[in-house]
């Protein structure tokens, strides 16, 4: 065999992967995905091995909920074929490789740097000096806009090059969060703590990774979850969602000068995030998920304030929405603006909403399910499009759809188990991997640990690492002044891209 | 038009009367209290994840703590974290909490600089930076002007540029690739000009203090005007704090 099969949340000997030569591994892992949508790349990446990398290709099929792992060892100083130049959901997969370990590909189109991570393997790059691309005319000029943007929000430089008021391009250029997340993941050594890097890959999504952190800790020690805690995380990633989707539709609504939608989807989300505090102290649920443990545990009283707060916050919430989608001004504002197809979000391999929004089903609630997600058959919701209008459609339609699985959910509230956990040591030379469905789309977290069971590989992607490059393509030929719903309608994350 | 007017009629009162006197819904991590009783505290230091507490006398410090909450669920008798928001201080050495002492956390006025009072405490207008923030205290400073927590009704608000702007809030524990920016920021707001920094991560870098791939020099070089703790801070500390710094009078002397 030239692979192994392994499902979501599965620990394995790293042994268990086999080893094939580069062209073998290239042509392996390029064949799983020709003509089938319904496979994705979900990790590829890299690791120092002695004076060689080792390559691991995860490839996940939501038809039959495998994943599929390969490896292979290059130098590095090894010049290689890349995989982008044949398929581009590679593209920032094979970046990441070349800056980190300086590994060169012959042909990848567009070899820049993704992040300028502390640790990457050519220092001379600097994110000051980052290539832009650029086109020579008189007819044409560029915009820079950021690292620093004139809301609160996070540092990224976006470059367009326009004619007059139309974009013909975006390049997108990140990095300026970088914290050493993943480095951090191996220095630090209590569990806790590393729980808590978790918590801070990114502010908006933290039941999502500190859920993927848990699973692939538990996994690796073998641990078995109690039924109350994959409820509490179960509700905790729906009322994340539900309390993101309805501060992007008040974003969306600044961005189009639309007042009264602004405000009352803003203050929509407080009863949300300060449920959120009721139940775990922390709006933004930090503290809430812990490996192994119910921390804050979801009584039959909080499940009897959570149908409270949702019983006034739905008729609201659907009141406000049915004025919005009716009035032409909004509408002409959202319909065939900023538009990615079919075949542009399964080329680049988008996650989440941003696959969602043109006919591209992917979901791991169904396809990988996790938690109590096998026990609800979740259904996604696509929409064709591939238009701000619907990017906003899906986010009213999953609040709409996170109520129903909450209010199902909280009908028989589980016994909550009170015992300490006692955790066996990670297995050593294993390989774990654990897919999530944040409310942005798919998360993976990887690990392998070494001789004595200590990490010495932690893997994070954040949906937004593919998702970018889809706010890129999606602004092209819009004019510029519909830039901001375009990025408020995806809201990607900078901190989860640059870690 | 009528249904306009019905949605605003449905919404109710949303504002907040006294961002003073608020209380915060559910069990709130805010201000600890640190009892005077006996405890192993080999233990409880070993346990904080970011090295907040140390011993004799036992203390936690809010700059670095992430509130967690994990001391307070192992030691419940000797820790205990209250529902008190109004965490914000000018002086970074109030945001120790010692043990026995169950004293509020303020703004110093006689502490403050001369110049904030009389020029910003009718309006103040900022300019947010965040350098390696995770969006979560972005998300608060932006909570603090929505319907509810309503901050501009203060005079307080976030501007675009620099140039209009009395200061700069940090957010973040400062990346090496967002110094410069945070410099260059800072360099093009008119004198004088104020320091705000708010969460752990930008007080003292948290759970990230120790990463090669932070630069925190730029804070070693300035005053810091107000420290604004959690992770992330609520919105009433930030008004609270903000309001203090700007309108409490100097004792008369």
């Amino acid at each position: 065999m030239n692979h192994t099969t392994i499902v979501n949340n599965q620990t394995i000997p790293l042994s268990e992967i086999p080893e094939v030569d580069y062209k073998e591994f290239s042509g392996l892992n390029l064949g799983f995905l020709t003509n089938s949508p319904e496979r994705h790349c979900v990790n590829y990446f890299g690791y120092p091995l002695g004076n060689q990398i080792k390559l691991i290709c995860c490839i996940a099929d939501d038809s039959n909920q495998k994943i599929y792992l390969s490896s292979c060892l290059v130098a590095k100083t090894d010049t290689i074929d890349s995989l982008t130049n044949r398929n581009f959901c590679f593209e920032k997969f094979e970046r990441e490789i070349h800056e980190n370990f300086g590994i060169d590909y012959n042909d990848h189109p567009w070899l820049k740097p993704v992040r300028y991570a502390h640790n990457r393997a050519d220092q001379t790059q600097t994110i000051a000096n980052y290539p832009f691309y650029s086109i020579e005319s008189d007819e044409l000029h560029e915009v820079g806009v950021g690292p620093i943007h004139a809301g609160i929000i996070e540092p990224g430089h976006f470059r367009f090059i326009c004619n007059g008021e139309q974009i013909l391009h975006l390049e997108i250029q990140l990095g300026y969060q970088h914290r050493g997340i993943e480095q951090q993941f191996l220095e630090k050594n209590k569990l806790l703590q590393r729980t808590i890097l978790a918590e801070t890959i990114t502010g908006d999504t933290v039941v999502g990774h500190t859920t993927a952190f848990s699973q692939v800790w538990e996994s690796l020690c073998g641990f078995k979850v109690s039924r109350d805690i994959e409820f509490a995380r179960t509700i905790a990633l729906e009322l994340e969602r539900m309390a993101v989707h309805t501060g992007d539709l008040s974003g969306v609504c600044t961005d189009i000068a639309y007042q009264l939608g602004n405000s009352v989807f803003g203050r929509l989300r407080t009863p949300i995030i300060n449920y959120m505090q009721e139940w775990c102290g922390n709006r933004l649920s930090k503290g809430l998920v812990r490996p192994g443990r119910n921390q804050f545990p979801f009584t039959p009283g909080l499940a009897a304030r959570l149908a409270e707060v949702l019983d006034v916050y739905e008729p609201d919430f659907l009141e406000m929405n049915e004025q919005m989608f009716q009035l032409p001004s909004v509408l002409s504002r959202f319909e065939r603006t900023g538009v990615v197809s079919y075949d542009d979000v399964l080329s680049i391999g988008t996650v989440g909403m941003a696959a969602r929004m043109s006919g591209l089903s992917r979901d791991i609630r169904s396809s990988h399910p996790f938690c109590l997600y096998p026990e609800i058959s979740h259904k996604p919701i696509i929409k064709h499009h591939g238009d701000v209008y619907s990017r906003v459609q899906i986010r009213k339609a999953e609040v709409k759809q996170s109520i129903q699985y909450i209010r199902n959910l909280i009908q028989n509230v589980p016994e909550y188990d009170d015992s300490e956990p006692s955790f066996n040591s990670p297995k050593p030379n294993s390989f774990t991997l654990s897919l999530v469905e944040g409310w942005r789309g798919e998360i993976c977290h990887c690990a392998i640990t070494g001789n004595t069971g200590e990490l010495i590989l932690y893997k994070v992607k954040d949906p937004s690492f593919h998702n970018w490059l889809a706010l890129a393509l999606s602004v092209r030929n819009n004019e510029i002044s519909d830039f901001p719903i375009c990025n408020k309608s995806f809201n990607l994350s900078y901190s989860g891209h640059d870690l | 038009m009528f249904d306009n007017i019905k949605i605003v009629y449905h919404q109710g009162k949303q504002f907040i009367p006294d961002v003073t006197k608020a209380k915060v819904p559910g069990i709130f991590r805010g201000r600890p209290v640190i009892s005077s009783e006996k405890v192993n505290v080999t233990e409880l230091i070993d346990l904080c994840p970011v090295d907040a507490i140390s011993a004799s006398p036992v203390s936690i410090d809010l700059g670095k703590c992430t509130f967690c909450g994990e001391c307070a669920k192992r030691f419940p008798n000797k820790i205990r974290f209250t529902t008190e928001y109004k965490i914000a201080t000018n002086d970074r050495d109030l945001l120790i909490v010692k043990e026995g002492l169950d004293q509020p956390i303020e703004v110093n006025p006689d502490t403050v600089r001369d110049d904030i009072h009389r020029l910003f405490g009718r309006s103040l207008k900022l300019r947010q930076v965040s350098a390696g923030g995770d969006g979560s205290c972005e998300m608060e400073l932006n909570a603090a002007n929505n319907v509810q927590f309503d901050m501009s009704r203060f005079g307080i608000e976030f501007v675009a540029s620099p140039r209009h702007a009395d200061g700069i809030v940090i957010t973040g524990p400062i990346t090496e690739n967002m110094a410069k920016s945070v410099q260059i920021c800072y360099d093009a707001v008119p004198e004088p000009k104020i320091i705000v920094l708010v969460g752990t991560d930008a007080i003292s870098g948290g759970i990230l203090g120790n990463s090669k791939a932070i630069d925190r020099s730029f804070l070693d070089k300035y005053h810091i005007d107000l420290y604004i703790p959690g992770n992330p801070a609520h919105p009433l500390t930030i008004i609270n704090g903000l309001l203090d710094l700007t309108r409490k009078r100097k004792s008369i002397k």
